[in-house]
């Protein structure tokens, strides 16, 4: 099968964030970027995919310069090429501005399945892959578990997560996006061979014009979402926070835990 | 109508669930706010008896698709049950509960009618046409403030625990039957069934104590500070959603939305950031302990109290106080 992955290039959540000074972002400089997590997931279900049926994977994300670097990784860990959407008119834009522009390089191609993460961990809107799906016209579902290929390849019985501990399971008609939750598989690394390899696999990139689509479509002029500002979250009412090292903070818990919460 | 607000039920089983009370009250105020009346929708199949529940809020009318062909949840069904009704109604809002069905169907739909996205909002600010919506990025780390720009519906998803249950206004509303073009309604996946996961489940939510694991903890292998603490405490150990995911814990340990929804008298979480996702699991704790080396990290804004520090040197002095404090 030939199988498209759409990855996307986030901060690490973990790394320590600072507010840009125009207050509407993050300050980028020294922020550590890596693939989104659940994509990281639709990336090896993808190659997972690729092996079993004798196809291959194409990767493709949205995104300034930085993220060739997250397509070089794709690269080593198996993908067989990828399709950057490389311009700045692309940038800042909602799920709807966004899946339009990848829908438009997916057309460009033939895939028998596309995979995108259920989410990004930057701004998390959660339904670019929903979009796509919607301007390619295949069923799509989302929050993935499980996928199993049916009906020589023509159909997929899919798990998907829903609210406290149940799990939907269905069977879509392929093609279809699916959109995957993190901890489905074991994400491989990539190996020296590998890593080699990516550097002589072709990275191709694309424009709005080349994707047949006008800039006001796309990005934040296509977008009917704007960030106005980002801010840390005001500490509510407030943690009481212990001071001292290790031991002294703890003893110092322990006596408001018993004599002013009450509850040890 | 550029006031219009409609906020779309979800229920299961035609009972309507409590988020779905947080989205009517949140509806209602967004309405007041565009001096308007919200109005309600309902989809499903035999849903009679819910809506005369919606029917008791303060709305300009419950709308009922009452259908066979709208019994179990499809992005298609409900996006063909949908679509044409608000392309032909253009209300200014149609507002959701966040939940993982809204989320598999919302995006689509919006494409599907031309209209804006606006996921997860924990709260708005402002008058008429010019709104600021609150919603978390980063994982929760830092919320935005969103504009929405540009003519037209815009769907909105309300998150879970942002707006309080009892805070829907009472009143009268009619039920009305939605007219739905049925050909339209067309499944786009054959659901097969429905699985509880896990067996062999902890119950989380009879424990009077839990100690709680976030990512911090680094790995399967580093767990005995937390083992010991729980021992200390005669607590029971959760965990957010990365430990269960690099598969550190059994996913029966999970609290949060998508795991179990706890309320003990004492909660401590180690290593957790404090994702929206998890906060909305265990918020409703009586005492809220955080530790975590982060000080910006939100864990704090829900805690009570709080250890700026690193879990593996705070979780074993937390553990000798808490003996020597026994006796």
């Amino acid at each position: 099968m030939k199988i498209a992955v759409c990855i996307k290039q986030v901060p690490n959540t973990e790394a320590r964030l600072r507010v840009r000074r125009d207050g509407r972002w993050l300050e980028e400089e020294d922020l550590p970027f890596i693939i989104n997590e659940s994509d990281e997931y639709a990336l090896e279900e993808g190659l997972r995919i690729a092996e079993k049926t004798g196809g291959e994977v194409v990767v493709f994300s949205l995104g300034p310069d930085r993220v060739r670097e997250a397509l070089r990784k794709a690269l080593a860990v198996g993908a067989a090429r990828a399709v950057h959407l490389a311009d700045p008119a692309f940038a800042g834009g909602d799920a709807l501005a966004t899946g339009r522009a990848l829908a438009a390089a997916l057309k460009r191609d033939s895939f028998d399945l596309v995979l995108t993460g259920s989410q990004s961990d930057d701004v998390g809107y959660g339904g670019t892959g929903s979009v796509v799906a919607g301007h390619l016209g295949w069923p799509h579902v989302w929050l993935v578990m499980g996928v199993e290929l049916e009906e020589g390849n023509r159909a997929a019985k899919v798990t998907r997560e829903m609210e406290s501990g149940v799990n939907e399971v269905s069977r879509v008609q392929l093609p279809a996006v699916l959109e995957i939750q993190a901890g489905l598989n074991h994400p491989r690394y990539a190996s020296l061979k590998g890593i080699m390899a990516a550097k002589k696999k072709e990275i191709a990139t694309a424009t709005p014009a080349d994707l047949g689509l006008d800039a006001a479509q796309v990005g934040e002029a296509g977008s009917r979402l704007e960030i106005v500002s980002v801010a840390f979250p005001a500490s509510g009412k407030g943690a009481q926070i212990l001071q001292g090292d290790a031991k002294a903070a703890a003893t110092a818990l322990v006596e408001k835990l018993q004599k002013e919460a009450r509850v040890l | 109508m550029a006031n219009e607000v409609w906020v779309v039920l979800q229920h299961r089983e035609g009972q309507i669930s409590r988020i779905s009370w947080e989205t009517v009250g949140a509806a209602q105020k967004l309405a007041a706010t565009l001096g308007s009346k919200a109005e309600a929708v309902l989809l499903g199949s035999g849903v009679g008896l819910a809506a005369a529940e919606v029917a008791k809020s303060d709305l300009a009318a419950v709308h009922v698709a009452d259908h066979d062909a709208l019994r179990a949840y499809t992005p298609g069904a409900y996006i063909g049950a949908l679509a044409s009704t608000i392309q032909s109604a253009a209300p200014a809002f149609v507002v959701f509960p966040h939940t993982y069905q809204t989320v598999d169907y919302m995006a689509r739909l919006a494409q599907a009618v031309g209209a804006g996205l606006l996921p997860q909002v924990t709260a708005f600010q402002g008058e008429g046409g010019d709104l600021l919506w609150t919603r978390p990025v980063m994982s929760g780390k830092l919320q935005a403030k969103v504009r929405v720009k540009g003519e037209g519906t815009v769907l909105v998803s309300v998150q879970s625990g942002a707006f309080p249950a009892d805070g829907v206004v009472r009143g009268e509303a009619p039920v009305k039957p939605l007219e739905v073009d049925l050909a339209a309604v067309k499944p786009d996946r054959e659901i097969l069934g429905y699985e509880e996961v896990g067996g062999d489940t902890v119950d989380l939510t009879k424990a009077e104590i839990i100690v709680a694991v976030g990512r911090g903890v680094g790995g399967a292998d580093k767990m005995a500070p937390v083992e010991a603490l729980a021992k200390a405490l005669g607590a029971e150990i959760g965990a957010s959603r990365p430990v269960i995911d690099n598969g550190w814990l059994p996913r029966d340990r999970q609290i949060g939305s998508s795991g179990q929804t706890v309320a003990p008298k004492l909660y401590v979480a180690a290593g957790i950031s404090g994702a929206i996702q998890h906060l909305v699991g265990m918020k409703g704790s009586s005492v809220i302990v955080a530790i975590n080396k982060d000080p910006g990290a939100p864990i704090f804004t829900v805690a009570d109290y709080g250890i700026v520090g690193d879990l593996h040197e705070v979780l074993p002095a937390l553990t000798e106080a808490v003996r020597a404090a026994k006796g």
